[in-house]
C-alpha cells in the first residue's frame, strides 16, 4: 500500500534476554489517522512504537528482523539521520519527563538540538504547540517557571506540547493518559481529535474503553503477536479473533 | 537479651565506632594546632627561608605546591572526565574497554614512590623536561587521573536514564545530550572529584621526589620548565634533613599542608551539597 504513513513489514525482535517481544508484525498505518495500538501489558505494544523512531537503539542487545518504512523509506537504512527521523517520528513517554528547566526550556529543547535559532519562529511554535496541547492558558504567564512545578496533568500535556513544538508528521503516544482524572483525560482525548487533522497519530491507550472512543483504526497485540487490526467499528463492536474478543469483553486483561 | 535491648547495643556499638574514627583526625589536628599555630603569621607565609631555613617562611614551597597542583589539574582534568564520559556515555562492555577499566582499577593500586620513579623515567630523562613543574605535574596528574575517573563516571551514570532518552527522542544527537542533559547534572559530582583528587596530589611526597621538588632554591621557578620547591618535600627535608629545626617552622608549615588539603575536601563538599540543594528532582 502506498499511501501508508508507516508500514511494518515482517518485524521480528528479541531482547537480549532472549524474550520474542515481537512475532512477525505487519501492519499500515494511514496519514491523519489515530492508530490504536491495545492489548495487555508486555504484549508488544511500546517495544513496537520504540522500533519506529528508533529508540530501541539505546537498547543493547536486540535482535531485529523485517524493515519499517517511514513515508517509503526504511527507516533502518545506513542513510537515514536518525536526529531527524525522531524529529519527524515524535514520541511521548508514558511517565512525562520533562527536562531540568522552565517550561519555556522545554518547549525550546528539541528545536535548539536542531540549530533553530530564530526567536520569531521558536516562541511562535512554542505558542502553538502549547495550545494544542491544551495546556497554553494554565501557563502562558509562567513559561519561565520550572516545569517540575506542574501538576502531574501539566507535564503530560507539557510533553506532548514539547514534540508537537517540533512540527512532526507522526506522533507517537505511550499511554498519554496515565495517572490523569477523567476530566483531564478528556482534555487530552479532544485536543487528539484536533491533532489528527495536521498529523498521524499512533497511541498505546490507557484502558480497551479509551481504544474504543479514540481510535480511528486499532491493533490487539498479544505477547508479542498482531492478532488483529481493523476500524474501530469492527474491532470492538465485531472482532473477527476468538482473542480479541476476550480482551474487550474483559474476559482477560 | 530481647531484641529491644539487642539493637541497642548495636545502635551503641556502631555509635562508638564511628567516633573512634573521628577522634585521631581531630588529635592530629588539634596537635597541629597547639604546636604549630604560633608561628603561622604573615611573613611565615610570605618569606623565603633563610639562615639555613631555620628561619623566616614558607613562601616558595606554598607557591610551588600551588603552581603543582594547578599543573596537575590542567593534566589530568581534561583526560579524566574525557575517559569518563567515555566510558559511561559511549564504551560497551568489550575487551577494549574491559583492558581500560582493569587498567584503571591498577593505576589506583600503584603505590605513589612508583609514579614518582615513572614520572623520573618518562618526563625527566625519556622527555627531558628535567626535573621541573611540567615533569612534577605530569606525575602528579597520572596518579590523581584514576580517582577522577571513577569518581566522575559515577557522577555520570548517576544522571537518571530518562533525561538521556528524553533528550534523544526530541532530535538530540548523542553528544548535544551529554553536553546538554548528562553533564550539568554530573558536574557536582565531577567537580567532587576532581577536587578531592588535587588535594590528594597537593599532600603528595613521592610522585614529586624525583620529578621536580627541590631541597632548597634562593630564586622562585621562572617557568614550567623550573624546578621548585614543594610544601610536603619542604615539611620532609625541614623535619628529617636539617639539624638544629625549630619545631615551630616544621609544626607551622605540616599546619599550612594540612590547611590546603583539608580545605580542598572542604570546598569539596560544600560544592555538592550546595549543587544538590539547587537540584530540583
Amino acid at each position: 500500500m502506498t499511501t501508508a504513513k508507516i508500514s511494518v513489514k515482517n518485524t521480528s525482535l528479541t531482547y537480549a534476554d532472549g524474550t520474542h517481544a515481537l512475532k512477525n508484525i505487519n501492519l499500515d498505518v494511514r496519514p491523519n489517522e489515530l492508530f490504536v495500538l491495545f492489548g495487555p501489558s508486555r504484549s508488544g505494544k511500546t517495544t513496537l512504537m520504540r522500533l519506529m523512531n528508533r529508540l530501541s537503539d539505546l537498547t543493547e542487545g536486540i535482535t531485529r528482523e523485517g524493515e519499517i518504512l517511514f513515508n517509503g523509506q526504511d527507516v533502518f537504512a545506513r542513510r537515514t539521520d536518525i536526529t531527524d527521523l525522531r524529529r519527524r517520528i515524535s514520541m511521548v513517554f508514558a511517565i512525562p519527563t520533562p527536562l531540568p528547566g522552565s517550561i519555556y526550556d522545554n518547549m525550546t529543547y528539541g528545536l535548539r538540538m536542531a540549530g533553530i535559532r530564530d526567536k520569531v519562529v521558536i516562541d511562535e511554535r512554542v505558542e502553538r504547540g502549547l495550545q494544542q496541547a491544551a495546556i497554553w492558558d494554565e501557563v502562558k504567564d509562567r513559561l519561565d517557571s520550572s516545569a517540575f512545578a506542574l501538576s502531574g496533568g501539566q507535564k503530560q500535556r507539557l510533553c506532548l506540547a514539547r514534540s508537537l513544538a517540533l512540527e512532526p508528521e507522526v506522533i507517537l503516544l505511550d499511554n498519554p493518559t496515565s495517572g490523569l482524572d477523567p476530566i483531564s483525560t478528556a482534555t487530552v482525548e479532544r485536543s487528539l481529535y484536533e491533532l489528527k487533522q495536521t498529523y498521524t497519530i499512533i497511541m498505546v491507550p490507557h484502558s480497551v474503553q479509551q481504544a474504543a472512543r479514540v481510535a480511528d483504526r486499532a491493533a490487539f497485540m498479544l505477547d508479542g503477536e498482531l492478532v488483529e487490526v481493523g476500524s474501530q467499528q469492527q474491532m470492538f463492536l465485531n472482532p473477527r479473533d476468538k482473542r480479541t474478543e476476550d480482551y474487550i469483553t474483559g474476559r482477560f486483561g | 537479651m530481647t531484641r529491644q535491648q539487642s539493637q541497642r547495643l548495636a545502635i551503641w556499638v556502631i555509635t562508638a565506632v564511628s567516633a573512634i574514627v573521628v577522634l585521631p583526625i581531630l588529635v592530629v589536628i588539634l596537635y597541629m594546632l597547639y604546636n604549630g599555630i604560633g608561628t603561622i603569621s604573615w611573613e611565615f607565609i610570605s618569606q623565603a627561608p633563610r639562615n639555613g631555613m631555620t628561619e623566616g617562611g614558607i613562601f616558595p614551597a606554598l607557591l610551588g605546591t600551588i603552581f603543582l597542583t594547578l599543573g596537575t589539574a590542567v593534566a589530568a582534568i581534561p583526560l579524566g572526565v574525557g575517559a569518563a564520559i567515555y566510558l559511561a556515555e559511549y564504551a560497551g562492555d568489550n575487551p577494549l574497554t574491559r583492558a581500560i577499566r582493569l587498567a584503571i582499577v591498577n593505576l589506583a593500586g600503584i603505590p605513589s614512590i612508583v609514579y614518582g620513579l615513572f614520572g623520573l623515567g618518562m618526563f625527566v630523562l625519556f622527555l627531558n623536561y628535567g626535573t621541573s613543574i611540567i615533569a612534577g605535574s605530569l606525575t602528579l596528574g597520572l596518579m590523581t587521573l584514576p580517582v577522577i575517573i571513577s569518581t566522575a563516571e559515577e557522577a555520570i551514570l548517576s544522571v537518571p536514564q530518562e533525561f538521556r532518552i528524553v533528550s534523544l527522542s526530541l532530535g538530540a544527537t548523542r553528544w548535544q545530550t551529554i553536553r546538554n542533559q548528562v553533564l550539568p547534572h554530573a558536574l557536582p559530582g565531577i567537580i567532587t572529584g576532581v577536587i578531592l583528587g588535587l588535594g590528594r596530589a597537593a599532600g603528595e611526597t613521592a610522585p614529586i621526589l624525583f620529578t621536580v621538588a627541590a631541597f632548597y632554591l634562593p630564586n622562585l621557578p621562572q617557568s614550567i620548565f623550573d624546578q621548585s620547591m614543594a610544601l610536603p618535600y619542604h615539611l620532609y627535608v625541614i623535619a628529617t634533613q636539617v639539624p638544629g629545626m625549630p619545631l615551630g617552622i616544621q609544626y607551622g608549615t605540616a599546619l599550612v599542608l594540612l590547611f590546603i588539603v583539608l580545605s580542598l575536601t572542604l570546598v569539596a563538599t560544600l560544592i555538592r551539597s550546595t549543587m544538590r540543594r539547587r537540584r530540583e528532582w
